[in-house]
């Protein structure tokens, strides 16, 4: 039983990639305690590839990689209790090397040495290398000079592990008694963010008669137990209850001086607008009551589709909280219906300007840079690892971002009709049936997620640690599950993520009326867990299942076949409550009915006032440097180094990928994906999201959203009454208190892009499926409040006939003319062009907020699904930011030809030249069109604003007239070193 | 006596973050194959079933999450559990297809190319020279001087690569001259060289041409809409699949003809 500490090196320069950026040499290291039969040759076997590497055993490392001459050693470990996906292969290579499970004791550790020869070794130069290195959130680096070295010190042969001690007792919490003051404090002092409102309601209930009556004859103390409140603390939350969502708001409009009651916001509009389509969309199946929407695909299959958010969790560590992210949501998917496969993810990620510069990011933020880096590899190692394609998304940059990252993170996910002859998108639970607990273990991972940023880090304490997805446990968990699902092994399926088994358990048990949880059941990473840790805590890759006991046997069978940890922590009843258990002995319960409806809603004012704005006239503008400058916007610019790096084509399904063209380099309106090998029936996914048009205009945010998401699947080919869409809310708090004194302006913002998104769903027929909301996206740094501009995402998921006739930007032949469809008018609020002129001025704007004309936009987009079914069309790309002037340079450099048009003739109200080339007015293309089809392209768009403004040419170069003179002509290689621009930031 | 009517069957391995499994059997049930899944959770009973098929798939994905090095656990596992069932396998005329993460796993099982004989492993991939997983179509030129029977009538084709360590690297010289001597290499990238791999190498059979890696996903092109230039040309094809038609029609030629 030795230490051993084991080090891997290449056996020559020039071929660790991983350091050569930094100029540096690494060396995986593995740190092994508590094992018996460890030979150098075995540990060399496991750990390093002969072919270029060596294992030593003998710390000897540094000296033998192929960078003798360093002299600063930095090593980087995780902190105790944090998931290490590294540190569990190794220990799972041992076993299987060794041929025996370890000792429970034994521990297995990873780190990564780098080797650096720097010039400046003063101590604040290395120190702020080694920050380069880690996040001091999850890991640690220690810090060796070559002279420290020399002198004879080492490297630890451990790093800290978590040691607990005793499992604490169970609290009671006194509660009763408690006045306003109290009630509030306990609130704060317990980390439990309930309001006294709720607080009250609460102690109403633990007064009540017969709740007492219950508690004395199940010998259960009068007061609450912790884990009691716990767990009402978090099916409350805000998280879980969305209960701004749920409030009732007094909201008034001064500008037509109308107030009107607002019962909940979702129930109002989202619902409800689902519930009007409903008559006429036949293929929605489940909708808002499981974890992701579910529609009908076509007869043999369902399509599932869920948007979560990850934003605080990635401000603090960007890889974790992205990659968290990804496998949460991929969760969702699987715990939908009777389980579904995830077939795609597409991500939305919005950061502050990475160009800003350093000394503007205020202390204790992470430059936005930084956070795209550690995001972008998040996504990346979570999609990839996971064997699940990344097929759409987009990268959104705009200084509000700057305290707080949006990371959206959108998995779909298909199940057959049928599940042994029933339908898959049904589950239902019985008493009876056992509650198992699948994949990961149970740890102090994201207790209380919400507040770990403030929690004081050191390394004795694990409960510092924040989650990070093992992609590689999920992945053999999901095998499992889709293969116990078509042997009809389990009943009911719900993932496991924010509340853990509170949350899961507590919604699964509204099927059979009780649950029955057995705490000292659940697999622990480490001992010394209170009760209520293990109920709330929210270790990842964890689902909570119902099976019948009379599958338990071959569940647990195949289980184990398939390296999947499973285990029987309970049972569903029918008591009407909720009963927590500890040696068999009951020490906790909550009625159900309480639990899930005792909720008081919140009360609410939104005052809608419109903004003071300041409008400035467009200034005198040269068009092509203008077009350069927005071509180069991080926002517009080709992300093609970030996108390469998530794998888009894996389960073989895209037929329209990120990136089409003559070089494989020009941008795609959204994702088509061929379901199945055996049909041409295909999926179209595609995003729309305007938070700049929201400063002037939240009502005309939302239908720019919507516009623009259901634009883009009319774009790629899509039917146009085979869509539906998914809302996903970032805000602001849009409570009023003294920290949010502008909050009922915030939340008349909210309401009136309910009201946006409600019409344009209903006006265009687009059931919202499913959505999320996310409402504290604040952030407090140094007494500055940096807030995001309200958000509002919508992602769509729709159906597309016929594969071979999908649509891409690209032009694809010298002669095809050139249409514009839709109205062009100076719409230029909260457009790119606003955004890059950066008004010094607060609330200075650009004249006319873009806006959709609904009867003209949905007739029109009716005429161009009907001209792409025929197959009328060359290519079309959608106009969005940067508007006619972006869209012409994408498609010209995508196609690798040019571009010739007049800005003479274009339906609208006119406008300068600048205006018409930038105006961001929605519901309008450019397509290409074959001559030979102008005719009847024509014929199609009769009564309805089409102009024909160019042609594609051979020569590359795009030039632009407008009344007889050439106002922008640029070289194609202009436009591609510009839109190049972003380069290779991840 | 198999006639032509009994289709050839195809073994594809699934299991600890094997991910393109699925589209790899579709590739070979559109060559006419039938395929059966292997879980390689299950190899006490796959690498009795190993005797029911001709082929055996390694398909891409990311076994064991690339930790301690790609396909380096799996291949442990495999090694562990398959070695005398694979060595009889092949033996006995079986064909072996790795792709990515498979061809990874067979380089650092050893088993390709084995010119020793012994399963040591000779030459290995590593980490990209850019430092970063990159999916992009690129061109590969198959040898016409390597006769290996999954590579028949094979010129020039695109595929898409996958990977973040598909960078080709080999023991030493000598390995790298017998290689070449023995036209072992299998398809080269044309053009830009990917990730920086020795000789632009990008597949390798074994001096029987009955085991073939590769970096490039053939599976991911067995259909035109799968090529990323299929709006803008018409005939792009779909290439891949002949790997698969080749690896099918050999099993049945060899059934007509045993050797």
């Amino acid at each position: 039983m030795i230490r051993m500490r084991i080090e891997v090196g290449y056996l020559r320069p020039g071929l660790d990639s991983r350091g050569r950026e930094l100029g540096a040499e690494t060396l995986e290291v593995y740190l092994v305690d508590g094992v018996a039969g460890l030979t150098a040759a075995l540990v060399s076997e496991v750990f390093a590839d002969p072919v270029v590497q060596s294992a030593y055993t003998d710390a000897s490392g540094p000296l033998k990689a192929p960078k003798p001459d360093w002299n600063v050693l930095i090593e980087v470990s995780f902190r105790a209790g944090v998931t290490n996906p590294v540190a569990l292969t190794a220990r799972e290579a041992l076993e299987i090397a060794l041929g025996r499970r370890l000792e429970p004791e034994a521990t297995v550790q990873s780190a990564t040495q780098w080797l650096f020869q720097v010039k400046d070794l003063s101590q604040p130069a290395l120190t702020a290398l080694a920050r380069s290195l880690h996040n001091p959130l999850i890991q640690q680096a220690v810090t060796l000079t070559r002279a420290e070295w020399d002198s004879g010190m080492r490297l630890p042969d451990q790093y800290p592990v978590v040691h607990l001690g005793e499992v604490p007792p169970v609290e009671t919490i006194a509660l009763t008694t408690l006045d306003a003051q109290a009630l509030v404090k306990l609130s704060k002092s317990r980390l439990l963010a309930l309001t006294l409102a709720e607080m009250e309601a609460l102690q109403t209930h633990y007064r009540d008669g017969q709740v007492q009556a219950f508690r004395k004859a199940a010998g259960l103390p009068a007061e609450p137990v912790d884990l009691e409140l716990e767990m009402l603390a978090q099916t409350w939350s805000e998280h879980c209850k969305h209960k701004i969502f749920a409030a009732h708001i007094a909201y008034t409009d001064t500008t037509s001086g109308k107030t009107q009651a607002i019962q909940s916001l979702y129930s109002t509009y989202i619902k409800k607008t689902t519930r009007d389509l409903e008559p006429k969309r036949k293929f929605l199946r489940s909708v808002f009551h499981d974890n992701a929407g579910v529609v009908q695909f076509d007869e043999q299959t369902l399509v599932c589709f869920k948007v979560e958010t990850h934003n605080s969790p990635s401000a603090l560590d960007p890889y974790g909280g992205a990659i968290t992210g990804i496998v949460g949501v991929n969760r969702d998917i699987l715990g939908t219906g009777k389980g579904a496969k995830p077939i795609f993810n597409t991500n939305y990620l919005c950061f502050g300007d990475p160009n800003t510069p350093a000394e503007e990011i205020p202390q204790g933020l992470l430059h936005p840079k930084t956070v795209l880096r550690g995001v972008h590899r998040g996504i990346v190692e979570g999609g990839n690892h996971s064997g699940i394609p990344t097929v759409a998304g987009g990268f959104l940059f705009d200084e509000s971002y700057k305290g707080k990252p949006l990371v959206f993170c959108g998995t779909g996910g298909i199940l057959p009709a049928t599940v042994n002859g029933e339908s898959a998108w049904l589950k239902h639970i019985d008493a009876g049936d056992l509650v198992v607990m699948l994949g990961g273990r149970v740890g102090k991972d994201g207790i209380h997620g919400a507040t770990f940023s403030s929690l004081a880090l050191d390394e004795t304490s694990p409960t510092s640690a924040v989650q990070i997805g093992d992609p590689i446990t999920q992945r053999k968990m999901t095998d499992f599950l889709l293969e116990a699902r078509d042997q009809n092994l389990f009943k009911g399926i719900t993932d496991n993520g924010a509340g853990g088994l509170s949350s899961s358990l507590g919604e699964m048990a509204e099927s059979s009326g009780g649950v029955r949880i057995d705490l000292d059941l659940c697999p622990l990473k480490y001992a010394g867990l209170a009760p209520w840790e293990i109920l709330v805590s929210e270790s990842q890759e964890r689902m909570s299942l119902a099976v019948d006991p009379a599958q338990l046997e071959a569940f647990l069978l195949l289980a184990k076949k398939r390296h999947t940890e499973a285990t029987v922590i309970g049972e569903f009843t029918s008591s009407g409550r909720v009963e927590l258990t500890w040696g068999g002995k009951l020490i906790g319960a909550l009625s159900m009915d309480f639990l899930h409806k005792g909720l008081p809603p919140l009360q609410l004012t939104a005052t809608w006032v419109p903004p003071s704005r300041y409008e400035i006239e467009l200034p005198e503008l040269n068009l092509g440097d203008t077009l350069l400058r927005l071509l180069a916007d991080p926002t517009v610019a080709s992300k093609e180094s970030f996108v390469r790096q998530f794998d888009h084509e894996v389960q073989a399904r895209s037929v329209v990928k990120p990136f089409c063209g003559e070089k494989m380099d020009g941008p795609t309106e959204g994702a088509v994906l061929k379901l199945r090998p055996d049909s041409n029936r295909g999926l179209t996914v595609t995003h729309g999201v305007n938070p700049r048009i929201g400063d002037s205009d939240p009502y005309q945010m939302a239908w720019n959203a919507v516009d623009e998401a259901y634009r883009a699947h009319i774009a790629l080919g899509g039917h146009p009454e085979q869509a539906s869409v998914l809302d996903n809310f970032c805000w602001p708090d849009p409570v009023q208190s003294a920290a949010t004194p502008d909050g009922e302006y915030k939340l008349a913002q909210l309401v009136k892009t309910c009201q946006g998104l409600r019409d344009a769903c209903l006006h265009y027929g687009l059931p919202l499926i499913s959505g999320k909301d996310s409402m504290k996206n604040d952030t407090n740094m140094n007494g500055k409040k940096l807030s995001i501009r309200p958000t509002l995402l919508i992602s769509l998921v729709g159906v597309i006939e016929n594969v071979e006739m999908a649509m891409t930007t690209d032009f694809l032949a010298a002669g095809d003319l050139l249409v514009l469809l839709g109205e062009t008018r100076p719409e230029l609020a909260g457009t790119t062009l606003e955004k890059m002129l950066a008004f010094e001025v607060p609330g200075a704007q650009l004249a006319g907020v873009p806006t959709v004309r609904p009867s003209l936009s949905a007739k029109l987009y009716q005429a161009l699904a009907g001209a792409l079914r025929e197959g009328l069309a060359a290519s079309v790309h959608d106009l969005a930011d940067g508007g006619l002037g972006v869209a012409l340079a994408e498609s010209s450099l995508g196609g690798r030809l040019g571009a010739h048009i007049t800005l003479d003739d274009l339906p609208g109200a006119g406008g300068t030249p600048a205006q018409k080339l930038f105006s961001e007015s929605p519901s309008r293309f450019l397509v290409s069109v074959n001559p030979k089809n102008l005719e009847a392209f024509r014929q199609a768009f009769r009564g309805l604003p089409a102009a024909e403004i160019g042609v594609v040419t051979a020569n590359t170069n795009l030039t632009i007239d407008n009344e007889g003179t050439t106002v922008l002509s640029l070289a194609q290689q202009e436009l591609l070193t510009a839109w190049s621009s972003l380069g290779r930031l991840t | 006596m198999t006639g032509k009517r009994t289709p050839v069957r195809v073994g594809i391995l699934s299991g600890f973050g094997i991910n393109a499994d699925v589209e790899l059997g579709q590739a070979f049930e559109q060559a006419g194959a039938q395929v059966v899944n292997f879980p390689v959770t299950s190899l006490a009973e796959s690498s009795e079933s190993l005797a029911s098929v001709q082929i055996l798939g390694f398909p891409g994905g990311f076994s064991f999450g690339d930790h301690l090095g790609s396909g380096r656990v799996l291949a442990q596992v495999l090694r562990g559990h398959l070695r005398q069932h694979l060595q009889r396998f092949i033996e006995r005329g079986g064909l072996v297809l790795g792709v990515c993460n498979g061809f990874q796993t067979l380089v650092k099982m050893g088993v390709l190319p084995n010119l020793g004989g012994d399963w040591t492993p000779e030459v290995t991939l590593i980490g990209n020279d850019s430092g970063v997983f990159q999916d992009r179509w690129v061109r590969v030129a198959a040898n016409p001087a390597n006769l290996s029977p999954w590579l028949r009538g094979l010129g020039d084709l695109d595929l898409p690569i996958r990977h973040g360590e598909g960078r080709f690297q080999v023991r030493d010289q000598n390995l790298l001259q017998a290689l070449r001597q023995q036209n072992l290499v299998a398809f080269t990238y044309q053009g830009e060289n990917p990730n920086g791999a020795l000789e632009a190498i990008a597949g390798l059979t074994d001096p029987t041409g009955r085991i073939l890696g590769l970096m490039p996903h053939p599976e991911a092109f067995t259909n035109r809409l799968q090529h990323p230039l299929w709006r803008r040309r018409k005939d792009v094809g779909d290439l891949g699949l002949t790997v698969f038609r080749n690896g099918v029609e050999h099993c049945l030629a060899q059934r007509a003809n045993p050797p």
